[in-house]
């Protein structure tokens, strides 16, 4: 860690909140054309040579992510239930953020994704909307997002992909046996299996080395670089301005205002929890699309006294969920999963929302890895083995080896119902309110898992499966929620939105707000192409706005 | 991604930070060192929890939980990041107890039961919160990274075929390997 260093009392250009996927692209875009940084990120700093293979720190214990211990989350699934403290949401807790832990799915919205409500109409208990920017919009900073972290793939091979300006910078990753075996059923069927887009390098690039196929990408740090989190590719390149302050262990209590609704900076706990105000000409919010609505709803005051940016009462509504089953597969030989990425090989012929199906929604499906040793043993057994004994060994040896996974990634309605909102009892270890999460599935979402999971088990069967099962779609299975999304939304109208087109507080001229939150609908999950194409581009439009004099 | 993985454990326990990892790791070294092998559980615990863990992963066909010193992992776990969960194994203990006095009459000690009686004894407790518990101990200790006292020699990995390595190189399984090709 390396990089500038300013005084709390010296105003800095921007003031950046979340060092994750978002504020890691932010921090750069901005110190690189010449603007003074601050990065405030409420985890460590850690970097490679501190992560290591070891599923018992990465998932029996919190590893890179949020700890209830210390920050209690409650959920209940609407407003009559009194919300229980369950770990609902996940979010990567560290420089980098979620793009350190991330299993590196790299998916661009479709052009449809924008305009789906002008496309399917209205859905009942949802608020379903149009996006105010269209794929175009954001087309020029995908590719921009793809070149700068490093992205693998391979352009053209997806037929319902919207239109791009250059292919990727590096060829896709090799082939799994999951991938191989899913393309050949997929095509079978018809359907048009292409290689997976994703975060890792297939080749050395500016610098970084090559993917090593260790295995250990979902849920770990990459011990080699080769993961483009925002901790190696971006960030280093903000540091190395000597205009960028990246200041770890830094969680972030409230956005100041004054007295003509300007944010002014934010105060935070240091790692010592003593309070520091650090004074800024605009403030950049990243938290992710749980805790960016969070801090704006702790962030009220006389003058805003619903939250800050929550004239709408929108702030922290329309909560979009990680959504998707899993069809699992036992077959003859062995695919030895474990070894190298996650995906290798991911369709979207189900994609797109059509009426005549009768309900709202469609999906991806992807073949992967997704358990590892013990994991694999707890959770994902075929259904007829045995819990423990004998039997459940030899099954158990039998089936790690020999499984294919297909995942599918599937739409989740935006519900004003569903909510991040402040817990009235529960108080985190720094004795602020702590989040509550108010979800449930809306019946489409329901509908949309289970279609898209016979067209799982259809694939595996076409690849010639000799037993399926899934761990089923009980939202009790599906918590925490990892992709955040749609709880500051974005539109034109501030009655119903809560930033504008360009990622700005209708309601605070300097305050930008760029991450999952901003989301109007939910894609098809994998959210963070989107999330980082919406940063680059939110803060090209900032620094046009600061140039213009409108920030500062 | 849709997980069942720490549903688990957000609701029963999901307590640490990185300072637990390094003192259980720290605490497995001293322990292998000082040759005495439980911190939290006296030796009668140890032997009966081991007699669990041995049915739910037994040796029969091959090594199983007791080769692997899964109990070993569970006392170094409840000496460090899952130090909060001594009560329920104390309690859960008690219950299995008094479980196998209630079908075996005169019987020792779980340890002490033939195979049969233990495996009739763990399926009267198959639905309670402490066989989840245990067998969410087991498994972690099974197939775990071994520097947590468990896992020894890779029994774990070894059984579901499992490797550790850094690199691997393609192809990597059966269906991705071109001297295959067309043979599926």
């Amino acid at each position: 860690m390396s990089g500038a260093s300013f005084r709390p009392s010296d105003p800095v250009d921007f003031l950046v909140i979340g060092a994750g996927a978002a504020g890691g692209v932010m921090a750069k875009e901005l110190s690189t054309a010449g603007f003074r940084v601050v990065v405030l990120e409420q985890g460590p700093y850690w970097t490679e040579k501190d992560y290591r293979h070891d599923e018992i720190q990465y998932t029996y214990l919190p590893g890179l992510t949020n700890d209830p211990k210390i920050q209690p989350i409650t959920h209940r699934r609407n407003d009559s239930e009194q919300a229980k403290p369950v770990k609902a949401v996940e979010y990567g807790r560290q420089v980098g953020g979620g793009s350190v832990h991330f299993t590196a799915n790299y998916w661009r919205f479709h052009e449809s994704d924008f305009h789906e409500r002008s496309q399917f109409g209205a859905v009942a208990g949802a608020d379903l909307a149009d996006w105010p920017i269209q794929y175009g919009d954001l087309e020029p900073y995908y590719t921009k997002a793809e070149y700068e972290l490093g992205i693998s793939g391979l352009a053209g091979a997806n037929p319902f992909e919207g239109p791009r300006s250059k292919p990727y910078p590096l060829p896709p990753m090799p082939v799994k046996s999951s991938g191989a075996l899913f393309e050949r059923a997929a095509k079978k069927l018809g359907l048009h299996p292409f290689p997976a887009p994703m975060a890792i390098l297939s080749q050395p690039y500016q610098g970084r080395a090559a993917c090593a196929h260790c295995g250990f990408c979902e849920s770990f740090g990459c011990e080699m670089g080769a993961k483009s989190s925002t901790l190696v590719s971006v960030i280093p390149m903000a540091e190395r301005t000597g205009r960028c302050e990246i200041r770890p262990d830094s969680y972030v209590r409230k956005i100041e205002t004054d007295a003509h609704g300007r944010a002014t900076g934010a105060v935070y706990f240091d790692a010592r929890r003593r309070e520091v105000f650090q004074r800024a000409k605009a403030v950049v919010l990243c938290a992710n699309g749980a805790e960016t609505a969070r801090l704006l709803l702790l962030s009220r005051s006389k003058r805003f006294p619903a939250g800050l940016a929550n004239s709408s009462g929108l702030v922290g509504k329309n909560l979009m969920w990680d959504m998707g089953g899993e069809a699992m597969g036992l077959f003859e030989h062995p695919l030895n999963e474990y070894k190298s990425i996650q995906v290798t090989r991911v369709l979207h012929d189900y994609y797109r929302a059509d009426p005549k199906r009768g309900f709202y929604g469609g999906g991806g499906i992807d073949a992967r890895f997704d358990y590892y040793p013990a994991g694999f043993a707890l959770h994902a057994m075929p259904p007829d083995a045995p819990k423990w004994g004998l039997e459940y060994k030899k099954m158990l040896s039998e089936s790690f080896n020999h499984t294919l996974t297909l995942l599918g990634h599937t739409s989740s309605l935006p519900q004003p119902r569903s909510s991040i909102s402040l817990d009235p009892d529960f108080k985190d270890a720094w004795g602020l309110a702590a989040m509550r999460v108010t979800y449930d599935f809306h019946p489409d979402d329901v509908a949309t898992m289970k279609w898209i999971l016979s067209k799982q088990f259809e694939i595996l069967e076409a690849a010639g499966a000799k037993k399926t099962w899934t761990t089923g779609i009980a939202l009790e299975s599906m918590l925490p929620s990892r992709h955040l999304m749609g709880t500051c939304r974005m539109g034109n109208d501030p009655a119903t939105s809560v930033v504008d087109r360009n990622s700005r507080a209708h309601d605070v001229p300097n305050l930008v707000i760029a991450d999952g939150s901003n989301f109007v609908t939910s894609g098809r999950q994998q959210p963070t192409a989107t999330i980082q194409a919406l940063a680059y581009r939110a803060a090209d439009l900032a620094m046009q706005a600061a140039r213009r004099g409108e920030l500062g | 991604m849709p997980s069942t993985r720490r549903l688990w454990l957000t609701q029963c326990a999901g307590l640490a930070i990185f300072a637990d990892l390094a003192a259980a790791q720290q605490h497995a070294q001293q322990a292998a060192r000082s040759g005495q092998p439980f911190e939290t559980l006296d030796p009668d615990e140890a032997r009966e929890i081991d007699a669990l863990a041995s049915q739910m992963v037994p040796s029969t066909d091959g090594p199983g939980a007791h080769e692997a010193g899964v109990v070993y992992f569970i006392d170094r776990a409840l000496s460090t990041f899952d130090s909060p969960l001594r009560d329920s194994y104390r309690t859960g203990l008690a219950g299995v107890q008094a479980k196998r006095t209630e079908m075996f009459p005169g019987s020792a000690s779980i340890a002490a039961l033939p195979a049969n009686q233990q495996i009739e004894l763990i399926r009267a407790i198959e639905n309670t919160e402490f066989f989840e518990l245990l067998r969410t101990h087991t498994l972690y200790g099974l197939l775990g990274n071994p520097s947590y006292g468990g896992n020894r020699d890779h029994i774990g990995w070894k059984l579901i075929g499992f490797d550790d390595r850094h690199v691997f190189q393609a192809p990597f399984g059966y269906y991705d390997d071109p001297a295959n090709g067309g043979a599926w």
